[in-house]
């Protein structure tokens, strides 16, 4: 029983943890993409669609992150390359793509697919104690290790450097001769293909069907955990675990018969959201940890 | 990819063509979608577009969709402005509609004439008092109010659904999650044309929302109160250089915004629906954003972009029940509209360059 | 001096934007180991000159050679390659990432970072810059973020070192040590391109100058044959102007007494105020000197209102009122003026119209404002009377603030506070990145209205202004204050070693 309740918050934790990489690398470079949402769910229908049209668990996960990666393609047009106000144009985006997956969605609706199997042997979630651990599938393990890889890139190599950089003063970048808005690009970009993958562990992993706006406020939640982790990839990881059992008590706490309605459990994710940020901001610190060009549009010169 | 050179000054006629271009190729992007969708695109425009203003009630209807739009999309047209991002009107108008409900359910045989300005005050109230939330935390605290917002959006609505779920479900409703109906001084009456009757469902709500409207333009443009939301918005250094208080100013525009969503909130429900319901609004809050950026944050424009997108809403409706085409293709047209309005914004303040003989620089 | 091979050269270099040409056929030549020195006005096109030899701007005509070899220049990093280092005027510098980090960022090698670290030990200390490579750049000084700047360059062993306006954030004491860096680096064979606007360290530092005028080459002389008057007439075009001069002031009316300020802050960027006592006699200029960041921002918060504290403040009265709990509002209702040093963005706002702007302090004015209505044709009035009474060029009636130079924007401003003749006047920087045109009219209206009897503070980096301006002068260095001096008993050497902070040392140490 508690190991189903940890395998069930563990997983509900992998898009958050997948959609908040990807959008903290978007927000390092300078760039707010408050799209998530909307490339989710474009991740999410294209993921499922096609894993029904191929049967094949991998071409759908491809279609998710190549949809995810396309969204967030029009956001960068916009932000980018015609320097739009981020706020509004990821707000657009998340109009767009809700409406666009739910317009594809709408012949799948109530058919249904085998989801990921676990990636290792089911003998393997009998140890004891650790075993939850290992019930688990391939995309939850490559999330951790997608959190390590970005920390390393982000921290220990030339291109992080520069990427902060452009989040931190993209006039002085460009001075030194770097070309921020390319940065910028492949960050949108690398954010798209995340929260496209996030999208698609949905259906593909956590409820094997598609329904529309399916990630129900999951996107604006994995925007919430970029703060909470103070723009710090492991402490994602942490976040997105808390924000996930917060989500699963009130399931438990439904199924358990608790006297509480369940509309208030089920309010406790945006609650602590809220908490979480009054904790953060409240911390006088936060105001130098964020990037200091964020949501400042960068024009380009030359 | 593109250069962007700063206008010295903006052509007065790109004011208007922008919003027109804009709709037109949303139109255009319609046509492509559907063709590709296997409609028949002359059919669907036809529903989409044409159809609701085939008739004198239809446009009524018009009006009466567009009202909350208008209500809340005057607001938010004054909080973008000042550069304050209050994405939640949804749960703000939810709370109006619950303030003022609770006073309509509070007094069952009330006949009072008092009644309904007491229930318009309440709306504004609630839903002023769901933006203090993020107010007080953004002036406090420096909190991002868009998340916040967003946030109070869901547990509002969640609110709402246990409030008509228990507490305030009516014995009589067959278990359905519904409450008592409000007693007949707490709905609001339709429009008496002399000689022609009521047209559709027009209401006098509708009155209220041109007029909010025309009240938030003079405020914006004619008075120092307007300076100042523009000034907080542009520059709030300059603002406090002034002798303004940005915490004041800040307060003030939440109120607003929040009050106007629950006015919204209030009126809908008194308007059309005459009891509290889990679902009262069908996202007007949200819309009600692109209402804003679509009347290019001017207040009385809000008018006429808040009954265009009532268009595309009940083109929607219209497209749905002849065609079977799914209603979420409006939040298609909706996202594209914005889009095309966000790229409109930046050719008005930019001269756009593709090649790179035009040179410029803005660092110098 | 034996003849010496040419290093960089342009030929006919223009550059335009759109229909302004901001280069217009610039030849111009450096030497080995030459330090040369390019003269302008803001705005002249210095700036743009040497962005494109560092590969930030193409130019629209013209080429470059190098060692004698025609080359073009892509990007910044190319310059980087081929031997080229620049140190801007506006540091490039990223405030939240480490020295070492923004080392990194300005080399086109990948280093290890351990002998990276100890490159950078081993070059600071052959140059005597020493810095902390692992310090946030946030927590150092202007003069020590300069040092980083150069220090990344020099890590390069660069053939031609641009620095642009360096010395405007230093010291003299710490420009003279900035000179001998760069002598030795001459001297080790590396070209030096100092541009500048003060005619004095050119003529100083450099062997020749060439002086820019609107785009243009006006020449190119030995730096040593020619005088500062020779090389202010070639830069400015025609005689400057002299300023009005000032009525010495013989009152004994205090019109601003402040003592005991004392102001703490909660953000690392920012210098708290320490104990800061100052007085204002009627038709005085009181020049409060020092390099930017210590403290001058701050004080000017206090002294418009912007912050206010009625406990850490012991004193702060203006004509006998005590203000310290008075808002902005109320201190321009009791007659007092101010002006910030940003025009972009707190004096003024760019993406408003001259009328919105003239609005943002004179709304209390009841024939602007009635009953909240803002009155459109009155203010429109006043807004002309503004722009015409104070010689502000605009391109067509009623601009947005963004479409006025700098120069007219500044006029602008200072009218507009003027025109209200207020009885105190608290100003910083009134001509920063002004041309001199513009600054000789903005420093004669300041002169003017002392000798109406107004009480003014002007708070500048800018000793020749204070100079010219003030009757007293005291130095701001790391949020103190010094006592004020008439300007009888100072020169340019003592203010500068107050600037150090050499006053208050010697001061404390006297205690």
């Amino acid at each position: 029983m508690i190991d189903a309740l940890i395998l069930t918050i563990l997983m509900t934790s992998v898009p958050l943890i997948l959609a908040a990489t990807g959008e903290l690398v978007v927000e390092r470079s300078g760039v707010l993409n408050l799209g998530l949402e909307g490339m989710m769910l474009m991740g999410a229908v294209s993921a499922f669609a096609l894993t029904y049209a191929s049967g094949s668990l991998i071409v759908g996960l491809l279609a998710g992150i190549v949809a995810g990666c396309l969204t967030a393609a029009i956001f960068g047009f916009f932000v980018l390359g015609l320097a739009t106000n981020q706020v509004a144009t990821g707000l657009a985006l998340t109009i767009f793509g809700t409406g666009l997956s739910g317009l594809i969605g709408s012949d799948f609706v109530g058919k249904a697919i085998k989801g990921l199997p676990t990636l290792f042997p089911e003998s393997f979630s009998n140890i004891p104690l650790i075993g939850v651990f290992f019930a688990l599938d391939a995309i939850a393990y490559l999330s951790i290790l997608i959190v390590f890889l970005v920390w390393i890139i982000l921290f220990k190599s030339k291109y992080g450097l520069i990427l902060r950089a452009s989040g931190i003063s993209h006039n002085s970048a460009h001075s030194l001769g770097y070309k921020v808005l390319n940065v910028r690009w492949c960050a949108v970009l690398f954010g798209g293909m995340m929260a496209g993958l996030a999208g698609a562990y949905l259906p593909l992993m956590l409820t094997p069907h598609w329904s529309e706006g399916m990630t129900s406020g999951r996107g604006w939640i994995a925007l919430a955990l970029v703060v909470f982790a103070s723009w710090m990839p492991s402490r994602i990881i942490y976040g997105a675990i808390l924000f996930g059992a917060i989500t699963i008590m009130q399931l438990a706490g439904q199924a358990r018969g608790w006297t509480i309605p369940p509309q208030f459990l089920s309010s406790l994710p945006y609650v602590a959201t809220i908490i979480v940020l009054v904790l953060i901001s409240s911390r006088g610190s936060a105001k130098y940890l964020a990037p200091s060009d964020l949501t400042r549009p960068f024009i380009a010169s030359k | 990819m593109f250069y962007l050179t700063p206008r010295k000054e903006i052509p007065f006629s790109f004011r208007i063509a922008i919003p027109a271009i804009s709709i037109v190729l949303t139109i255009v992007f319609g046509f492509l979608i559907f063709s590709i969708l296997g409609y028949d695109p002359g059919k669907a425009l036809y529903h989409f577009f044409l159809s609701p203003l085939s008739r004198v009630d239809k446009i009524a209807d018009l009006f009466v969709k567009a009202c909350p739009l208008m209500i809340i999309g005057t607001g938010l047209v004054l909080c973008f402005r000042a550069n304050i991002w209050n994405i939640g009107a949804e749960g703000q108008l939810i709370m109006g509609a619950v303030f003022a409900g609770g006073l309509a359910l509070s007094f069952p045989n009330n006949q009072s004439i008092l009644l309904l300005p007491f229930m318009a005050i309440l709306g504004f109230l609630g839903g002023a008092l769901w933006a203090l939330i993020p107010a007080i935390l953004k002036i406090k605290l420096r909190t991002n109010e868009i998340l916040v917002t967003l946030m109070l959006t869901y547990v509002a609505s969640l609110f709402i659904d246990w409030l008509v779920r228990g507490p305030w479900r009516s014995p009589t409703s067959f278990g359905f999650p519904l409450t008592e109906y409000y007693p007949e001084a707490g709905l609001i009456s339709k429009i008496y044309f002399p000689g022609i009757g009521n047209i559709s469902q027009l209401h006098w709500g509708v009155a209220v929302a041109i007029f909010v409207c025309i009240f938030c333009w003079f405020t914006m443009e004619k008075t120092i109160f307007g300076f100042q939301f523009k000034l907080i918005g542009d520059s709030p250094n300059a603002l406090k250089f002034s002798g303004f208080n940005e915490s004041n100013t800040t307060l003030v525009l939440f109120v607003i915004s929040g009050g106007l969503a629950g006015l919204a909130g209030m009126i809908e429900v008194s308007a059309n629906i005459g009891q509290l319901q889990p679902n009262i609004s069908f996202g007007y809050g949200f819309t009600a954003i692109i209402v804003a950026f679509l009347a290019r944050l001017n207040p009385v424009a809000v008018i006429i972009s808040g009954l265009l997108i009532a268009l595309i809403e009940v083109g929607g409706d219209s497209a749905q029940i002849a065609l079977a085409i799914p209603k979420v293709v409006t939040g298609v047209f909706k996202g594209i509209l914005l889009f095309l309005l966000l790229a409109g914004e930046t050719l008005t303040k930019y001269e756009i360059n593709l090649s790179h003989n035009q040179k410029s620089d803005l660092n110098d | 001096m034996k003849r010496k091979s040419l290093l960089l050269e342009s030929r006919n270099i223009t550059k335009s934007f759109g229909s302004f040409v901001a280069n217009d056929d610039i030849n111009f030549s450096i030497f080995k180991g030459e330090i040369h020195g390019l003269l302008g006005e803001n705005g002249a096109g210095k700036s743009t000159f040497v962005k494109m030899v560092y590969g930030l701007l193409q130019p629209s005509m013209g080429d470059f050679y190098w060692n004698g070899k025609k080359i073009t220049i892509q990007g910044p990093q190319e310059a980087r390659d081929i031997g080229i280092g620049m140190v801007f005027q506006h540091f490039t510098l990223f405030p939240t990432l480490t020295v070492i980090e923004n080392i990194q960022l300005a080399l086109n090698e990948n280093f290890n970072l351990q002998e990276l670290r100890e490159t950078i030990i081993k070059k600071s200390a052959e140059f005597g810059i020493t810095v902390d490579p692992d310090i946030y750049i946030r927590d150092l000084s202007v003069g020590e973020q300069q040092r980083v700047e150069i220090l990344r360059c020099l890590l390069q062993n660069p053939k031609l070192l641009i620095m642009d306006e360096p010395t405007s954030v230093l010291t003299p004491q710490e420009s003279e040590q900035l000179f001998r860096v760069l002598k030795k680096l001459s001297k080790a064979g590396c070209s030096i391109l100092f541009i500048s606007h003060k005619l004095k360290e050119v003529k100083e530092l450099t062997q020749r100058s060439t002086i820019i005028r609107r785009g243009r080459v006006i020449d190119t002389v030995a730096s040593s044959s020619v005088s500062t008057e020779q090389l202010a007439k070639m830069m400015v075009g025609s005689e400057p102007h002299n300023v009005k001069s000032k009525i010495v002031v013989n009152s004994d009316d205090c019109l601003v007494r402040i003592s005991g300020l004392n102001r703490s802050v909660d953000n690392p960027f920012a210098t708290p105020l320490e104990d800061i006592s100052l007085d204002v006699k009627a038709g005085q200029i009181v020049g409060v000197a020092g390099i930017a960041g210590n403290g001058q921002s701050e004080l000017m918060e206090v002294l418009t209102g912007e912050w206010r504290s009625t406990e850490t403040i012991d004193a702060f009265e203006v004509f006998g009122t005590d203000i310290r709990n008075y808002s902005p509002h109320k201190r321009r209702q009791l007659g007092i003026g101010f002006l910030p040093e940003e025009r972009h963005g707190h004096s003024a706002v760019t993406d408003m119209k001259l009328t919105e702007n003239t609005l943002l302090t004179h709304h209390n004015n009841p024939a602007i404002q009635k009953n909240s209505i803002v009155q459109n044709e009155t203010l429109e009035k006043l807004t002309d009377e503004i722009v015409h009474k104070y010689d502000v060029r605009t391109p067509f009636h009623n601009p947005l603030a963004s479409a006025l130079s700098g120069g007219n924007l500044q006029k602008f401003v200072i009218g507009r506070e003027i025109i209200k003749k207020p009885r105190v006047f608290f100003v910083a920087q009134p001509t920063w990145g002004v041309d001199i045109g513009a600054t000789k009219f903005i420093r004669n209206a300041l002169i003017e209205l002392a000798n109406d009897g107004c009480g003014i503070i002007v708070i500048s980096q800018d000793l020749e202004e204070l100079f010219e301006l003030a009757d007293n002068i005291c130095v701001l260095f790391r949020g103190k204050l010094t006592e004020s001096k008439p300007l009888e008993e100072l020169n340019a050497e003592k203010i500068g070693m107050m600037m150090g902070g050499e006053d208050l040392l010697s001061r404390s140490q006297g205690e």
